[in-house]
């Protein structure tokens, strides 16, 4: 019996397919994300690790895996990799912990 | 610091791959769950029915499988416990060769560590006398191994040979995953002695190129944006310099082979390749303008086919009946490990093509 899962790796390769029911919008987007990762003011190699440490943010597997082979590709190495994600955890608990100061606004108001 | 090796050669631990009939049946799919369309027939929808040659100008020769290192990726499989060294009479004939052929303008001088064939000096200091342009594919730390290699910086700068040396990364822990723990801190040292003889710096006409091939069951990314980021990294860490990084794809072959299966990553690996297929490269294949040739003596397109002893399909196989106009009309023999040369811009011994 084959095992269902909500994330296959394998879905990864029919992303291109989501033309299918939306064309125009899928094509716009498809466009729109090549120029992105085209290199810029920003090298393929950097802009691979920011990809890599906001797949991580936003928690998607299916980007995770396809920004890992990419950076890896581009000449990143693990040391490299790990810290990008660190920079989105940091910014991503920071976030979090920068929501304390409502909450500590909130304490002060009440115990004034 | 010495190196300590990570890797044993197949032939060492009796793998069944060193039977290269049974090695050619896993490439082809033996044991793969997924089937791959063969080489020549994806080739053959690009309108090449056969892979014809073109003139032939390079004349890559294997000095011997011997090698100080032991690399995880070899598709030579070779290291130290290898005995396999070319004579002084192969060389003569080679010699003799090239002395005849005034168009075979480049000898790629490989191995092993060619620099351990006893007769390098003597056949480099030859070959130079012809006027031919010489390429030498170091693994660097060979420099280092022995104070009776502490020769080769100068020797290498007075012949202007061209050197060309794996570094398959800048950092020491992917480097010596691959090469063996210490091989990167030798390489370094190696380069900067090539660097004072004024390899890699600017107008000093001495070529010293490096040599990307990925860590991993992983193709190469751009060459142009790899070469930038190495000549970065290397600069600022070692102060080191060089002219170009030409970035190589792995071939399933021999230990790479091994390393795949071993990781069960083999019907992975080829999906990637098969996925970066680029007819555009086929026109510029280093099989279609250089003739390999073993440390025995045979004749090969590559030096990839040379190591699943795929010889070449002519009646001159071998450098003792050798004739340039048999060889210049054969068609190369092609297998499914060729998609390794064919995919994304293309890999060859001098980096990509398209």
């Amino acid at each position: 019996m084959s095992e269902k899962k909500y994330f296959d790796p394998e879905d990864l390769k029919k992303f291109g397919d989501i033309t299918e029911f939306q064309e125009k919008m899928g094509q716009k987007f498809f466009t729109w994300y090549n120029e992105v990762f085209k290199e810029g003011a920003l090298t393929v190699r950097e802009k691979n690790l920011i990809a890599l440490a906001v797949a991580h943010v936003v928690q998607c597997p299916y980007c995770i895996d396809a920004y890992t082979t990419a950076s890896m590709q581009s000449g990143c190495d693990e040391e490299q990799m790990m810290e990008a994600v660190h920079v989105g955890a940091a910014i991503k608990g920071g976030a979090t912990l920068a929501f304390s100061v409502q909450m500590m606004n909130h304490v002060k108001k009440m115990n004034s | 610091m010495g190196i300590k090796q990570r890797s044993k050669s197949l032939l060492s631990k009796s793998s069944e791959l060193v039977d290269t009939t049974f090695q050619l049946e896993v490439i082809n799919g033996r044991n793969a769950k997924k089937t791959f369309m063969p080489f020549g027939e994806n080739i053959a929808k690009a309108g090449y029915k056969t892979l014809k040659v073109n003139k032939l100008e390079i004349f890559q020769i294997n000095l011997g499988k011997m090698c100080n290192q032991s690399c995880a990726h070899c598709h030579v499989d070779a290291g130290p416990d290898r005995k396999e060294i070319m004579t002084k009479e192969s060389l003569t004939i080679c010699l003799d060769i090239l002395r005849k052929h005034p168009d075979i303008h480049t000898v790629d001088l490989t191995g092993g560590a060619p620099e351990m064939n006893p007769h390098f000096q003597w056949f480099v200091e030859s070959c130079s006398e012809l006027g031919k342009k010489i390429m030498v594919r170091s693994n660097l730390t060979i420099i280092l191994a022995n104070p009776k290699y502490h020769y080769l910086p100068a020797f290498f700068a007075k012949h202007r040979i061209e050197v060309i040396s794996s570094l398959p990364f800048y950092s020491a822990k992917r480097t010596d995953k691959q090469r063996g723990e210490g091989v990167f801190e030798d390489s370094i040292k190696a380069i900067e002695l090539l660097n004072q003889q004024g390899y890699g710096k600017e107008n000093s006409g001495l070529i010293l190129n490096l040599v990307y091939n990925p860590v991993g069951a992983f193709l190469p990314g751009n060459q142009q944006s790899l070469e930038a980021e190495f000549k970065r990294q290397l600069a600022r860490r070692h102060d080191i310099v060089f002219n170009s990084l030409f970035a190589i794809t792995n071939l399933p072959i021999n230990r790479f082979l091994d390393y795949l299966i071993e990781n069960d990553n083999y019907e992975f690996y080829m999906e990637q390749l098969l996925d970066a297929y680029n007819p555009s490269t086929i026109e510029g294949l280093m099989c279609r303008n250089t003739i390999s040739v073993s440390w025995d003596g045979y004749l090969y397109d590559c030096d990839f086919n040379q190591m699943l002893d795929l010889k070449a399909a002519c009646a001159a196989q071998h450098i003792r009946n050798f004739d340039v106009n048999t060889l210049e009309n054969r068609a190369v023999v092609l297998g499914q490990h060729c998609y390794g040369c064919t995919a994304g811009a293309g890999s060859s011994c001098g980096g990509t093509i398209a």
